[in-house]
């Protein structure tokens, strides 16, 4: 079920409740809750095929849900940069933001003054003329992104895009991100870059369908069961297969309450963060599933 | 004298008027990870592009195993390409087998490994992105190389897919294999025993991390008013990283971000860099210097 409009004065958030999307006898999504706030970013992290695509197709209105409900603005308050594309290639970059005017029925003066704000802001005002089609990634991205926050949305849905960014053309997008939910928008982005969850307001991991974790970052670190050691070499046995490589050396991750208990007694301790957190969520999934597969042979 | 899997020596190369790559040293020991940092632009497709032998430099030297690049080179070379370099039409078996077959390798080269066993009959266009970037690597591998170049490849990938593609990069390394590693990823930089950052078609740091970061500072804001804060410093040409609820700007000393905040309640303070913030200063102090005549 799907509500637009809702949420208007009913605690002003927007998001998903409950909600599961199925594809034929794949579960795309399996009971997801998620919110989005105005003036704050939310970030859904996940891997190949954790769902966080299909999560942001329903929150832009571009997919119902099988069940349960998503709370969005009107489709005209909602912003939406779809994965990859999101830009008419055979567009200036001119035409791209005139026909998102148009489609958004921005009054042509706001059109123009909106237009020559963001594209002064996301560097792009030098280019205005050339194709989309012909802009480097970066550059392109941006595009996407002030298109989708032109007519300025209550709700902005980037999918993915800062993916294959390099660092310098990433800065300038989250200038434009944070841009945003300074003027209000609660802004939704889908990333596989942990450094970039950690420096949203809210995180959402995602795995197979399903909610590996959720919170502010801290919240997801000190929600992290058990304890994690560094040690310089891959331990053997058992152990090894808790373990995984980080900057050189080996992080390996004991489940038990006890500090140091088991696999990584020779390794010291170490604080983990949002990437250990969310590495040990979805090794603990894989040990639990491969578990379950020898226990049934 | 150990042999140098990969060496570049004062290596330019012009495209018309357009210098790609301006002067460059590198070198890329055995058993050793070089990471191979720049913004788009910076040189580094040229750079890599040079060493594989696809392009030739205008000026300077480049020597892979103590030669200059040529089809015996190329045969002790593992590349993964940033589109992977599969054949959409082939499952990964007979993409192996292809690839091995160019190599001259036998068929004992072309033994898929055990993670890709039950995808052996899926044409590599249907499978997932992650398993697909695992044949590209097993294909790179199959010949056993002595020098491993991979660029960009983990973009997208999720953190333990991505432990586990580094894991068989340092198993290549540990077996005495060069690697030099193009990505955008700082987090994996973190991986490489070195880091080679260029800008505008120079070298402009190398080292460890430690090393390039050095004593590096940005100043940190923090208020309750982080937009109107973002605001401030937006208006003042000082673009500022949301973090949470803070605020990090890299391009400037706290007093002058305490200026720009004018009577805005908030606390600046000082905070060391991330490998990213110094690669930002970098690169923008690369692009100023490029502007002066």
């Amino acid at each position: 079920m799907t509500a637009p409009g809702a949420g208007h004065g009913a605690g002003d958030w927007w998001g998903t409740e409950d909600v599961s999307v199925r594809y034929g006898s794949t579960l795309a999504l399996n009971h997801v809750w998620f919110r989005a706030e105005p003036g704050l970013v939310s970030a859904v992290v996940g891997g190949d095929g954790a769902g966080r695509t299909t999560l942001l197709r329903c929150l832009a209105g571009a997919l119902a849900p099988t069940s349960g409900l998503v709370r969005r603005p009107t489709p005209l308050a909602t912003g939406y940069l779809s994965a990859g594309s999101g830009t008419y290639p055979d567009l200036s970059v001119a035409e791209n933001l005139a026909f998102r005017a148009t489609a958004y029925r921005i009054p042509p003066e706001t059109a123009r003054q909106r237009s020559a704000e963001l594209l002064a802001r996301a560097g792009l005002d030098k280019v205005t003329g050339r194709l989309a089609g012909q802009l480097s990634g970066g550059m392109r991205q941006k595009l996407g992104v002030i298109a989708a926050m032109l007519h300025r949305p209550d709700l902005l849905v980037l999918d993915e895009p800062t993916t294959g960014v390099d660092p310098v053309s990433r800065a300038g997008l989250w200038l434009l991100i944070t841009r945003a939910a300074a003027d209000g928008a609660a802004v939704v982005l889908a990333t596989s870059y942990l450094d970039e969850a950690e420096r949203a307001h809210h995180v959402l991991v995602l795995d197979v369908g399903s909610e590996l974790a959720s919170g502010t970052a801290d919240q997801i670190v000190a929600a992290m069961r058990g304890t994690l050691t560094v040690t310089g070499t891959r331990p053997a046995g058992e152990a090894g297969r808790r373990a995984w490589r980080r900057e050189g050396c080996w992080r390996v991750w004991d489940p038990g309450p006890v500090p140091g208990a088991g696999g990584g007694r020779d390794g010291s301790a170490v604080r983990p963060d949002l990437q250990d957190a969310v590495t040990v969520a979805a090794l603990a999934r894989e040990l639990a599933r491969t578990g379950a597969e020898r226990e049934s042979r | 004298m150990t042999e140098l899997p990969a060496q570049a020596v004062a290596v330019t190369r012009a495209f018309g008027h357009f210098v790609a790559v301006d002067q460059v040293d590198l070198e890329v020991r055995q058993g050793e990870a070089v990471g191979l940092l720049g913004a788009n632009g910076a040189g580094k497709t040229t750079l890599i592009r040079l060493l594989l032998g696809l392009l030739r430099p205008t000026g300077g030297e480049i020597r892979l195993f103590g030669e200059p690049p040529s089809r015996s080179t190329r045969r002790r070379i593992g590349y993964v390409p940033q589109g992977l370099g599969l054949y959409d039409d082939l499952t990964p078996a007979e993409n192996l087998a292809f690839s091995a077959a160019v190599f001259g390798e036998g068929p004992e080269a072309a033994v898929l490994p055990e993670p890709l066993r039950q995808y052996g009959t899926t044409v590599v266009g249907s499978l997932p992105l992650g398993i697909q970037r695992t044949a590209a690597f097993a294909q790179a591998l199959a010949h056993r190389p002595d020098l491993l170049v991979l660029d960009e490849p983990t973009s997208g990938v999720d953190p333990l897919a991505r432990a586990r593609l580094w894991e068989t990069v340092a198993g290549a390394a540990a077996a005495g294999a060069g690697v030099l590693v193009t990505t955008h990823y700082m987090d994996e930089a973190g991986e490489c025993d070195r880091l080679v950052i260029m800008a505008a078609g120079r070298v402009v740091a190398r080292g460890t991390v430690p090393e390039i970061v050095g004593d590096a500072q940005v100043s940190v804001v923090e208020s309750g008013a982080w937009a109107e804060a973002f605001g401030a410093l937006e208006a003042a040409g000082l673009p500022a990283a949301l973090v949470g609820r803070t605020l990090r700007v890299p391009g400037a000393a706290p007093a002058a971000v305490r200026r720009a905040l004018g009577d805005l309640s908030a606390t600046v303070t000082s905070a060391p860099a991330t490998l990213e913030e110094r690669f930002f200063q970098l690169t923008l102090s690369a692009d100023t210097t490029q502007v002066q005549p």
